[in-house]
């Protein structure tokens, strides 16, 4: 038996504007079980941003019902119960990188020493363990993402928030990271909820992949990607693989979009 | 090519940093005695005229409008004035420690309340709309006009003569450090604040842990300006105060004095300017130990 990690019933979004209100999401229905990969995956202006905001309590619904480890947004997001991911590491360049993982630590009050045992197992988890004290200039793109990735995770949420996490990265750098994703997302069991507009990362990293469409914003199809676990290198040639790409093109088109 | 160029320059970069500027100093410096000079061969070769034509020099170039280097120098290691036992440099000196001491009070105070006034505009934009026309005005408004009335009013309130001063001093300072207080406590990106919402944290915790250290090298920016600027402003609050001791009495008494000694006001000029590279740099100082060197402002 699972239980509901991300529940949306009729969740809509309404922008004020000047001359005109712009709906971004409409009617949106949506369940995230714990232990799922769930990629939020459509073009630019479908609103899946917004959606992962919502989610995350960085922005209100206008109407809806939105529940996140059983409580309300604004709640799960005062227990912690959720660690966020940005398509910039947003790292603070006055700080070590150990210093970096341990922020959320600092701001719970947890005590220097568990602070920094708890920062070193995350380095350790992002394989970053000899970088702890470089700063964040001196990484590379895709290393200052692991490192947020290690940061959101200090936490011990039960529930990751990804916006466009590789989105920056270069493609080579982009597969590595997505391998390494894979590998901690298998090692954590945290629930991951992934914004993204690629279809084969959608479909190489997730469980269930939520197609959404634009104008407004709304669940056009969800495509329940059965490819064996763990997912490797050689997950991106098996013949499913193909065929999940395809399913999810299928959708984007059968929703308007090209 | 360029793969094997950059590690040379940086080996030759790593040895030298520390040297470089003040080896750059000395060679403006140079170059500026050389124009002064230069100047003053060629007025007395054109006898004053523009070379080729009848037309005058624009400054007059005689020992009396422009001494020589070597004059004004020299004078340091002259009495200061007839029968003194104290050298002019000596002298100098001392007026300038009297200025500084001044100016750091002025510049502590400004620093305060520049950043107080900026912590409030951030805090509050009905503040900011109200009161930064106002602060924009206070540095318009002439300081020379402005600076009798604070002396008066300080002697109203039977406040000793510096306090006046630094008051004056710190006018003019706390401008720049709010203006740069305010540019600073803003300039995280929104993904940043939205990061610490994320973590649930305070708003003590977000301005702590994030504004203020984003803002410290636009803070050091502002408190740079802010050294040059409270050295002019307690010059000019010493001139109608009658303090006898600082560089700004000096200057009045050596342009009253101008033509028995043209070279001692440049000599009190000089040490004026140097005052200010004094406090401008002891800043610079400051921010080294306070941020790290990837994260400074490039002078």
């Amino acid at each position: 038996m699972t239980t509901t990690m991300v529940g949306l019933r009729g969740v809509g979004k309404t922008f004020k504007g000047r001359n005109a209100d712009t709906t971004a999401l409409t009617a949106i229905d949506l369940a995230i079980e714990e232990g799922e990969f769930v990629s939020l995956l459509g073009p630019s202006g479908c609103g899946k941003s917004t959606l992962l905001r919502i989610i995350g309590d960085l922005t209100p619904p206008t109407s809806g019902e939105v529940t996140v480890n059983g409580k309300s947004p604004e709640q799960a997001r005062r227990d912690r119960d959720y660690g966020m991911v940005f398509q910039q590491a947003t790292l603070l360049d006055w700080r070590k990188v150990v210093k970096n993982i341990a922020l959320p630590l600092e701001v719970m009050n947890l005590p220097p020493a568990e602070r920094e045992r708890r920062a070193r197992e995350m380095l350790d988890l992002v394989e970053l363990g000899e970088f702890g004290e470089h700063y964040p200039w001196q990484l590379s793109g895709g290393m200052q993402q692991r490192v947020a990735i290690a940061r959101a995770l200090a936490l011990q949420p039960s529930l990751l928030l990804m916006d466009e996490p590789f989105g920056a990265l270069d493609e080579m750098t982009r597969e590595r990271m997505q391998m390494e994703l894979m590998r901690i997302w298998q090692r954590t069991h945290t629930t991951v909820v992934f914004v993204t507009h690629s279809i084969p990362e959608a479909v190489f990293l997730s469980t269930r992949v939520v197609v959404m469409s634009p104008r407004p914003g709304t669940v056009a199809g969800i495509v329940d990607v059965d490819l064996p676990q763990p997912r490797e290198f050689e997950t991106r040639e098996h013949p499913r693989f193909f065929v999940k790409l395809n399913e999810v093109r299928e959708t984007l088109r059968g929703a308007g979009v090209d | 090519m360029a793969m094997t160029a950059a590690p040379v320059s940086e080996v030759i970069g790593s040895g030298r940093t520390r040297l470089r500027p003040i080896l750059g100093f000395f060679v403006i410096l140079l170059l500026l005695v050389g124009l002064w000079e230069g100047y003053k061969l060629l007025s007395d070769a054109t006898g004053g005229n523009i070379p080729f034509t009848e037309t005058s020099l624009p400054v007059r170039a005689d020992d009396r409008s422009m001494p020589h280097v070597t004059h004004i120098v020299g004078s340091l290691f002259e009495p200061s004035r007839r029968g003194a036992e104290e050298s002019l440099g000596a002298f100098l000196l001392a007026a300038s420690w009297v200025t500084f001491k001044e100016a750091l009070v002025g510049f502590a105070a400004g620093a305060i309340i520049g950043f107080g006034l900026g912590l409030l505009f951030v805090r509050s934009s009905l503040a900011e709309r109200g009161l930064m026309p106002w602060v924009v005005a206070s540095q318009t408004v002439p300081l020379l006009a402005i600076a009798p009335m604070v002396v008066l009013w300080a002697g109203k309130a039977s406040m000793p003569l510096w306090v006046a001063v630094a008051a004056i001093a710190a006018f003019l300072s706390f401008f720049p450090v709010t203006i740069n207080t305010v540019r600073g406590l803003r300039s995280p990106s929104p993904t940043a604040t939205e990061l610490f919402r994320s973590y649930a944290s305070t708003p003590a915790q977000e301005f702590v842990k994030l504004r203020v250290p984003a803002a410290l090298p636009y803070l050091f920016t502002g408190l740079r300006v802010a050294a040059g600027a409270s050295v002019v402003g307690t010059i000019v609050g010493e001139l109608p105060s009658g303090l006898p001791d600082g560089l700004g009495r000096q200057l009045l008494t050596f342009a009253y004095y101008y033509l028995s000694g043209p070279e001692k006001l440049y000599a009190a000029v000089l040490f004026s300017a140097l005052l200010g590279i004094v406090f401008v740099s002891l800043v610079a100082l400051a921010e080294r130990l306070v941020i790290p060197r990837s994260r400074r402002v490039p002078t």
